[in-house]
């Protein structure tokens, strides 16, 4: 499996990656396709295709110490531009 | 204009009574939807019958659709495949007009339980199961489901052993889910519409488990 | 912790916004970015679908479908019509 790591990045307005994953590193669990960056969608502009991943982090990785049970996973929808092979 | 068009006095699918809204003092928020309703119009972008077929469509689907795709799920290994491969696919198949819906199933085993959410907003398999709950929406559900979701489990009447992993999925982006819970012990021999009355819609969130027949 | 059944004022805005949304009138992503600049409070101070007329407003004012000025027109002779969602609709 592809090991990713989502941008840590923080611009103001309509952005699709979740506060909570960002920064983060989790594992490409499928390539759903390409769809229409929302990014750009959002403010009713013609958006390019942007490759959707869903990316699976363990708890752990998420909230430290404080993940009710480390081995738990959460499943985001994260597009292409967002994220970086580790 | 006269009231009694409206059915205040009919109850839903699901047996409450619809709330009154036709007779009590007009909000600002419902005096914006009858303009933007009424502008729609009037620049010819919809009609009227295209907005009752609409309201129409989305009444009729309800959790008792998902409810016989798990059913059929339960007895033809070869659909279930299909639908753990293509969810949206497998469903219009069985004659659902799922729409547009990008659908994927998940499946509860054993040892994998898995639970719904957009921590966004609020996105469901609404052309599936119909419109989602109150609590699904709320704010608390959104960012507690990814965070401590034994403890919302727990909540919902669901405790999990330690031994079982937690998939939540964050419907984020273009994707939709629907769980397709485990068959429970004691329902061999079944057929389909049986096994169907057992899937609840909470069950196919992840917040609930099927039925146990003979068990309230 | 049972959903409620939604009031016909609901259902048209879920109706408008489902259609105009698949006339190509505005994006879902359009619909939350709109959501999103009405700020945290909107989100303690308005139902669910007060927020989503209002994204839905904002949005189809920003694609040209109606301007301003017609908006604040209309809701004025609604207003007019009648003290209840009932007597406020058209003919």
């Amino acid at each position: 499996m592809t090991r990713v790591r989502v941008k840590s990045m923080f611009p103001p307005g309509h952005v699709r990656a979740p506060f909570y994953v960002r920064g983060k590193t989790g594992e490409v669990e499928r390539e759903i396709g390409p769809f229409g960056n929302p990014e750009q969608l959002a403010y009713g502009l013609k958006a390019e295709k942007k490759t959707l991943y869903r990316v699976r982090f363990s708890m752990q990785e998420l909230w430290g110490e404080t993940a009710e049970n480390p081995t738990d996973t959460v499943d985001v929808e994260v597009y292409a531009h967002w994220l970086e092979e580790v | 204009m006269p009231h009694d068009h409206h059915d205040h006095d009919h109850l839903s699918p699901s047996g409450h009574p619809f709330r009154a809204d036709n007779d009590t003092a007009l909000t600002y928020w419902q005096q914006m939807e009858i303009a933007v309703r009424e502008l729609l119009v009037k620049k010819g972008q919809l009609t009227s019958v295209e907005i009752n077929a609409q309201i129409e469509a989305m009444d009729a689907r309800s959790p008792a659709d998902g409810a016989a795709v798990v059913a059929r799920a339960w007895v033809d290994p070869d659909f279930k495949a299909r639908l753990l491969d293509n969810a949206a696919a497998a469903t219009r198949e069985m004659g659902f007009d799922i729409g547009p819906l990008n659908l994927i199933a998940v499946e509860n085993t054993a040892t994998v339980h898995n639970l719904i959410v957009c921590t966004l907003c609020s996105c469901y398999p609404r052309n599936l199961l119909g419109l989602p709950p109150d609590w699904y929406k709320t704010r608390a559900y959104r960012s507690r489901a990814v965070k401590e979701p034994r403890k919302v489990l727990r909540e919902f009447g669901v405790d999990l052993p330690d031994t079982s992993q937690i998939r939540v999925h964050d419907s984020t982006a273009d994707m939709r889910y629907v769980v397709i819970p485990a068959r429970p012990d004691g329902t061999e021999g079944m057929d389909e519409a049986t096994l169907a009355k057992l899937v609840t819609r909470d069950s196919m969130i992840g917040t609930g488990l099927a039925r146990v027949p003979g068990v309230a | 912790m049972e959903g409620h059944d939604f009031a016909l004022w609901e259902k048209r805005i879920d109706a408008l916004m489902v259609l105009c949304g698949g006339k190509g009138l505005f994006t879902v992503d359009g619909l939350r970015r709109a959501l999103e600049d009405m700020g945290e409070e909107a989100f303690e101070k308005y139902s669910y679908y007060e927020r989503w007329i209002a994204a839905t407003n904002q949005n189809l004012i920003e694609a040209g479908v109606y301007t301003l000025e017609e908006l604040g027109q209309r809701m004025e002779e609604i207003a007019a019509r009648g003290p209840t969602y009932g007597e406020a609709q058209g003919d």
